[in-house]
């Protein structure tokens, strides 16, 4: 099996196993008085504190979540209504376009429920929000703005958004900046208090970590409104009782991948430019999308004129190659992609896209399976294709 | 052979599915998405479109141990089966959607797709029996879908398997259920599975807007009006909305629609009696066209309309003349030509002729 579908999940880490079932055998509720209740908030307050510091984060600044989707829903509703708590003219969400469907969603949402206005940031043919772009919209009413959303590096493309440069413009208008960080930890140094952003979503499995726990990083000073009311843990922003082993499994993953980062990226980054290079070599119409540079070391995102990508990756599963069309909705229809329609791609091309991630797991063998296989697959592809037009 | 299996979400996909891989087959399951905004759970009897059904096909697919994937085929179900059906109805005429989706979709862009990517053939839950090109009614006169299986050319069924045809629909879902298949208990989906509330005539009006006309009798006179000549079907006896009874007191029918003149003619059930029907674009199960006059069994609709005949082709048209009268006949639905259990061929009906009104 060759597994290049690291950008939805990532093996669990053999430590994070480990650890976990280690941590399941342990008894305690971490709100709990008594000696085990004390045992359980040690095990779980000394992970918090070992994840932070992965992160360039401070403990406090640590809301622990079940992953990516609860993580960016709490940091886009939570800042909204809190930022329109404190002054009701806030009522603009500043977004990008390519952003991941729990950001755009949850703002979609706001807008139809909450009588928010929400400003999609345009990006460019690579994918990239470029800072006049935002300054511009901040230009326009800056005191009306509750937040700002712009993802680090994008699920589909890869492209890496100018973050800390994003931040700052954000801070120079007093506008609170999230960003959805998912897709970073483990292939790009992480830092949060280094970024400047004022809340960063992360999540456990696309670093090695077990999945359904996550984080979003909270600055003290931002203004979050809880989405689930209760017991008041993790600083009353989200209640209910502390998944211990899980949080235990985030900080093993959380340090193990920052502490490989630097040599993982190099060998991704490899591996990753000799895919490119011998993919076009086999299809050499073959479109590499996003930005030439300034994209994940594991990515590789690819328009194949003329196919269907849901096409495309039966072929390839058939071949035991796995990979992704990008982006699929609840009923397991392809789409064609938002991110790439945003960068300006016409719908056809949109649909014809695959994506291939490398991650702690990958080998020069994936690179040389998919190579192999994907000449073939595309012109089978592409037959389909022309005898799926209707008459 | 390497089989892609249709895979509705219902039990007897599912359970075709299972029967291509008992044979010895390589099977890669597929759910057709055709709705463009699919709602995430099944209501009522109208399955197949659901984000639920994808689901269920999906789960199936599982128990069985195939690939499963989604094709969305939204685009060429609204143009070649919905716009169709809107049209058909526009012009007077009554389709079967069924039918329509089987000759243009699943066993042509499926089909064609499908053999582009490699595959043999595909196989569907349909109840008939196919066998070196012989289209069979099934087992089950109940469920027989020989009738919306018809239209297809030798070239598709040459491509195609039908493994239900030998089972009850009992003995599909005790073979559902032996194999672990959560379907086996599924409700059957019934009437058209893009109208989701099964209001045809509030459909056709969303689609094609009011454009009221003249309800008339035989001899012209205008017992009423209606809103859209396209909320009626031949042989409907509800819904007339004329006040007034027949002078007779006996009960009035649909007998035919003029869509130029926007008129809906009505009258007793006799002149309802069809002995004679024209139809166009046959499609001959064996490949060739019958020389000649010959016997068969017409039917006529999907269920019922069925009577002896005597069938010729002259030029690019099938004459039927039945032997005895069939109530009910509509332009728009096929004539399916049957030797004994044996599918000869079908046609799309043209026109009819009254027993009444000759003799």
């Amino acid at each position: 099996m060759t597994y290049l579908d690291h950008a939805a999940t990532t093996p669990t880490l053999p430590e994070v196993a480990q650890a976990l079932a280690a941590a399941l055998g342990e008894l305690g509720n971490a709100s709990s008085l008594h000696a085990s209740g004390r045992r359980a908030r040690r095990t779980a307050e000394e992970s918090r504190e070992r994840f932070a510091a992965a992160l360039g984060a401070r403990p406090s600044e640590i809301v622990f979540t079940a992953g990516g989707t609860e993580s960016d829903n709490l940091a886009v509703k939570g800042l909204y209504w809190g930022r329109r708590a404190q002054d009701p003219r806030r009522r603009r969400v500043l977004a990008s376009a390519v952003e991941h469907h729990a950001v755009l969603d949850t703002a979609t949402w706001l807008v139809a429920h909450e009588d928010a206005e929400v400003t999609w940031l345009e990006v460019d043919s690579t994918g990239t929000v470029h800072p006049e772009t935002l300054r511009d919209a901040l230009a326009d009413r800056a005191d009306e703005v509750a937040l700002i959303s712009v993802m680090w590096a994008n699920n589909e493309m890869g492209t890496i958004q100018p973050v800390p440069a994003l931040a700052a413009l954000g801070h120079e208008y007093g506008v609170p900046f999230h960003t959805d960080a998912v897709q970073t930890v483990g292939q790009l140094p992480v830092d949060f208090a280094d970024s400047g952003v004022d809340a960063m979503t992360v999540t456990g499995h696309k670093f090695g970590g077990p999945p359904g726990i996550g984080a979003l990083l909270l600055a003290r000073d931002a203004p979050c409104t809880p989405l689930l009311h209760g017991g008041g843990q993790e600083r009353g922003v989200h209640s209910g009782t502390l998944n211990v082993p899980s949080i235990v499994g985030l900080a093993v993953a959380a340090e193990v991948a920052v502490r490989d980062q630097p040599a993982r990226a190099d060998l991704l980054r490899t591996l990753r430019d000799d895919l490119v290079d011998r993919l076009c070599r086999e299809v050499p119409d073959a479109v590499l999308n996003g930005h030439p540079v300034h994209r994940l070391p594991g990515n590789a995102h690819f328009s194949f004129p003329g196919c269907e990508g849901d096409s495309l990756l039966m072929l390839l599963d058939a071949r035991g190659i796995e990979c992704s069309t990008g982006s699929a909705c609840s009923a397991g229809v392809a789409r064609a992609s938002h991110v790439l329609l945003a960068m300006g791609a016409a719908e056809e091309r949109a649909r014809g896209s695959l994506r291939f991630s490398l991650g702690h797991t990958s080998t020069s063998a994936d690179v040389d399976a998919l190579v192999g296989a994907i000449g073939p697959v595309v012109e089978r592809a592409r037959l389909a294709s022309l005898a799926a037009l209707p008459r | 052979m390497k089989i892609l299996a249709a895979m509705s979400g219902g039990v007897d996909s599912a359970v075709a599915a299972a029967e291509a891989v008992a044979a010895g087959h390589d099977v890669t399951g597929v759910h057709l998405a055709l709705s463009r905004a699919p709602a995430s759970l099944r209501t009522g009897a109208r399955g197949c479109c659901t984000a639920e059904d994808a689901r269920d096909a999906g789960r199936s697919a599982d128990v069985i141990g195939i690939p499963f994937y989604v094709w969305d085929l939204a685009e060429r179900f609204a143009t070649d089966v919905i716009d169709d059906f809107v049209e058909e109805y526009a012009a007077g005429r009554t389709p079967n959607p069924c039918l329509r989706c089987n000759e243009r979709i699943k066993f042509s862009a499926v089909l064609d797709r499908a053999l582009a990517l490699g595959f043999d053939a595909v196989v569907t839950g349909h109840h008939a029996r196919l066998t070196d090109g012989v289209l069979r009614r099934s087992v089950d006169p109940d469920k027989d879908q020989s009738y919306v299986l018809a239209v297809l050319t030798a070239d598709q069924l040459a491509h195609a398997m039908f493994p239900l045809g030998r089972y009850t629909k009992t003995e599909v879902r005790a073979r559902a259920a032996a194999r672990g298949l959560a379907v086996a208990d599924k409700p059957d989906s019934h009437d058209v599975c893009f109208i989701a509330d099964g209001d045809t005539a509030a459909f056709l009006r969303g689609r094609i807007g009011a454009d009221p006309g003249p309800i008339v009798d035989e001899s012209g006179d205008v017992l009423g009006d209606h809103d859209g000549a396209y909320a009626y079907t031949v042989g409907q006896r509800r819904g007339l909305g004329i006040g007034r009874p027949a002078a007779d007191g006996r009960p009035r029918y649909v007998l035919d629609i003029s869509p130029v003149t926007k008129t809906v003619t009505v009258g007793p059930g006799e002149s309802l009696d069809v002995d004679h029907v024209s139809a166009i674009r046959p499609v001959w199960t064996g490949g060739v066209s019958p020389a000649g006059r010959f016997d068969a069994v017409a039917q006529l609709r999907a269920h019922g309309g069925i009577a002896p005949c005597t069938a010729e082709v002259i030029g690019a048209e099938l004459h039927v003349r039945l032997h005895e009268p069939v109530r009910g006949v509509a332009r728009g639905q096929a004539v399916v030509l049957y030797d004994g259990d044996r599918v000869v061929g079908s046609a799309t009906i043209d026109a009819t002729g009254r027993a009444a009104v000759r003799r």
